[in-house]
């Protein structure tokens, strides 16, 4: 059971995140029963078979994009990507285009090194649970960092949570207001 | 100018609280040194030797006077009362303690100022035409689109963490004031056959440890389609730009290991899929953010004044200052006034608090409540009336902000240096005071004509040394400082990066080896042939054997 935010709220996910150890081949690795998320070598080696389980979802690392996972997306059953580092920016990108041109609907996991200060961006491109590492924030200071997620409110650019940008969202005013 | 509406306000003040928030868990040790860096980068804030530095955002280099006189204040009452404007058109605090910070962000938000995205890896401060809107040779106001732009990089949410730093300057005259050939991306305003504007784009350009100019990836896209175009080019760089080593991490290494053709052919791919998409820009917003640029209220003016003439003939010191530091303009009876910030013995592009009021006020006086910053880091009064030109120079000379020096080789373009810099390798305001010692002779000055000194601490070239005539580079050896000088660099429609005539010298040699470089342009010059023009016919050698004549056999090689 990790703690996460999704959607806004603290919950406890049971998405277990399988990593491949060093040595260990990602197509052999033993996949348990249960609500599991495997890396996306593993699932490319095996979609099928994992496919047809219905509770196996896929993470990303960093330099993995969601062109691999084109045909899938229907079939997997949550997406997660990893932050290896808060500064590595791909996976913004990454979520983007699952949302904006792969057409994923399901469940967004930001994980790794997710904090409060990056909630915001991440939301805003479409992750929709962000699971910091286990143990960086306190149970006082996981429930103060909700209220990053709405750092900006009416932010200026299209992203997938603001689908238009601000001035075609509202009517500014101009010079003359 | 362009003034915020509430929503652009809300957006700055929310950046208030959100910074506030981050220092206050950063002092009580919930946000680490190393989780606070980027945060703390992306609102200006570097750790310095001294102090830190602050860096306060001034988009394309705009200033209203209440922001000039907010900034006095500000460096009165928590800086040591003066200021310095930088090469990208931004201003920087050098002494401001760490907690106040916050207090400063929240100050500059009642002026509609910020510091957002003036550091760290993300889509900095757009940089554009100190003389937009004013100069004679402008095609296309480039201020509404860099304020577009502005407003789309800020807090864009999927490239605040792009692999390195990310700059954008936008021209739109004839004569390129933006160096936008040195630019991540460079915006270039055109219009097409039938008359429609558009962009002209380079990629890839930059200064720092591996300066190139940039590539033009397209020669032509249509208006509407810039910010597409611009997160194509984003996006595949965020994506795919060298994340592993931050030497290789600028868009300049990822274009240049593609290609060019095959960089392009990847942004049109992911441009294919945004293009016509939500971030299209609307003719509605166009002319909402151009109208903040209106022509301000001209007078019908004759085009000459007769008493500035007279003053320019009965007074040889405004004469002088009329030479170097008025400009034509556009309308009939004004002019733009540069108002320097190299007097001999002050850093370049430091201004005192006091001096700040006193451009506020003259703003005001003269020249519609605003003021413009260079990259060459002096300040602009763009819209002067020819008849108040006598009146302004006697009260900037009085406050020592009409040395007659611009683009002269005192007007020299120098980063903060190891003085303040903990990048940099070496001291640079002391080379600039020690040029500007040796070359004091006002007469000798001008004979020499115009001519781009530029001084960076380190590689990282904040002093742009490689696009100037002479550029200056510190270098650390073993500990020491030396200096390593470049020749040709030029900015402007042909940028050229400066060759490296030989190898370095200590700091006390400086000011000879420039006196040689410029004996030997003197001797070598023909009549009346620019400095630049003379090293690109007669090439580096002359200088060289110049220079290294009595040096080579005792000195020490500081290579690096």
């Amino acid at each position: 059971m990790s703690k996460v935010i999704k959607n806004g709220r603290i919950v406890n996910d049971d998405w277990q995140i399988l990593t491949v150890a060093e040595g260990e081949e990602a197509a052999a690795l033993s996949v348990p029963a249960g609500r599991v998320i495997v890396p996306l070598a593993t699932w490319l080696a095996r979609r099928d078979e994992l496919a047809a389980r219905g509770d196996v979802g896929v993470w990303f690392a960093g330099n993995e994009g969601p062109e691999a996972l084109a045909d899938d997306i229907g079939r997997v059953a949550v997406i997660a990507v990893s932050f290896p580092k808060f500064v590595d920016g791909r996976g913004y990108s990454t979520a983007a285009l699952l949302r904006t041109r792969y057409g994923y609907t399901g469940q967004l996991i930001a994980f790794g090194e997710v904090l409060r200060d990056q909630f915001n961006y991440l939301t805003r491109c479409g992750f929709d649970t962000l699971q910091p590492r286990e143990g960086r924030y306190t149970d006082a200071q996981f429930d103060a960092a909700i209220a990053s997620l709405d750092d900006y409110t009416e932010p200026y650019q299209a992203s997938v949570l603001h689908p238009q940008p601000l001035f075609r969202r509202i009517a500014r005013a101009g010079v003359k207001a | 100018m362009y003034r915020y509406d509430a929503y652009d306000q809300k957006l700055v003040d929310e950046r208030v609280a959100q910074f506030r928030d981050q220092m206050r868990r950063h002092l009580a040790g919930e946000l680490s040194d190393d989780e606070f860096r980027p945060v703390r980068l992306q609102n200006g804030l570097y750790i310095q030797r001294h102090a830190p530095m602050y860096r306060i955002s001034i988009p394309y280099g705009h200033l209203a006077s209440r922001q000039l006189r907010k900034l006095a204040y500000l460096a009165r009452t928590y800086d040591k009362g003066y200021l310095h404007f930088t090469t990208r058109q931004n201003v920087q605090f050098n002494w401001a303690p760490l907690e106040v910070i916050p207090e400063i962000c929240a100050e500059l938000a009642t002026v509609q100022l910020h510091s957002i995205q003036t550091s760290g890896n993300c889509i900095r401060n757009f940089t554009s035409d100190p003389f937009a809107g004013v100069a004679g040779d402008e095609l296309i106001d480039p201020r509404p689109w860099a304020e577009i732009l502005r407003q789309w990089a800020t807090f864009h949410p999927e490239f605040a963490y792009l692999p390195r730093k990310f700059k954008i300057a936008v021209n739109g005259a004839k004569e390129d004031r933006a160096v936008i050939q040195v630019h991540d991306i460079g915006l270039d305003l055109k219009k097409n056959e039938a008359g429609e504007i558009g962009f002209r784009i380079l990629v890839g350009g930059g200064l720092g440890r591996t300066p190139i100019i940039g590539r033009e990836i397209e020669a032509f896209i249509p208006w509407q389609h810039i910010i597409t175009y611009c997160e194509a080019i984003l996006r595949v760089y965020n994506r795919y730009g060298r994340r592993d080593n931050s030497f290789k991490a600028r868009i300049k290494i990822l274009v240049s290991a593609l290609g060019i053709d095959e960089f392009r052919w990847q942004v049109r791919e992911e441009w294919a899929h945004v293009k016509d998409g939500p971030n299209t820009l609307t003719v509605d917003e166009v002319h909402r953010v151009a109208d903040f640029f209106d022509d301000p209220a001209y007078e019908a003016l004759p085009a000459d004044d007769v008493g500035y003439h007279h003053h320019i003939a009965e007074d040889l010191a405004f004469a002088s200052w009329v030479k170097r530091n008025v400009r034509a303009h556009k309308k009939p009876g004004y002019a733009s006034v540069v108002l320097s910030l190299k007097k001999p013995g002050v850093a370049p592009g430091d201004i005192t608090s006091d001096q700040l009021d006193l451009v506020a006020d003259w703003a005001d006086r003269f020249s519609f409540g605003e003021a413009r910053v260079t990259h060459e880091q002096n300040l602009v009064l763009a819209d002067v009336r020819k008849s108040e030109l006598y009146t302004l120079w006697q009260l900037a000379r009085k406050a020592g902000l009409a040395t007659p020096n611009i683009g002269l080789l005192t007007d020299i373009i120098c980063c903060p240096g190891g003085d303040f810099c903990s990048l940099a390798n070496a001291k640079s305001i002391p080379i600039a005071a020690a040029i500007q010692e040796r070359f004091d002779d006002l007469d000798y000055l001008h004979d020499i004509g115009d001519i781009e000194i530029n001084i960076s601490g380190c590689m990282n070239a904040c002093g742009h040394h490689h696009v100037g005539h002479i550029g200056i580079l510190g270098v650390d050896k073993n500990g020491e400082e030396w200096y390593q000088v470049t020749l040709g660099g030029s900015q402007g429609n042909h940028a050229t990066i400066g060759k490296v005539i030989g190898p370095s010298f200590a700091r006390a040699e400086m000011p000879d080896v420039i006196s040689e470089i410029i004996e030997t342009y003197i001797e070598e010059r023909h009549e009346d042939e620019l400095f630049i023009d003379t090293v690109r016919r007669i090439g580096l050698e002359p200088f060289k054997t110049r220079v290294y004549a009595d040096r080579q056999p005792h000195r020490k090689v500081a290579n690096v």
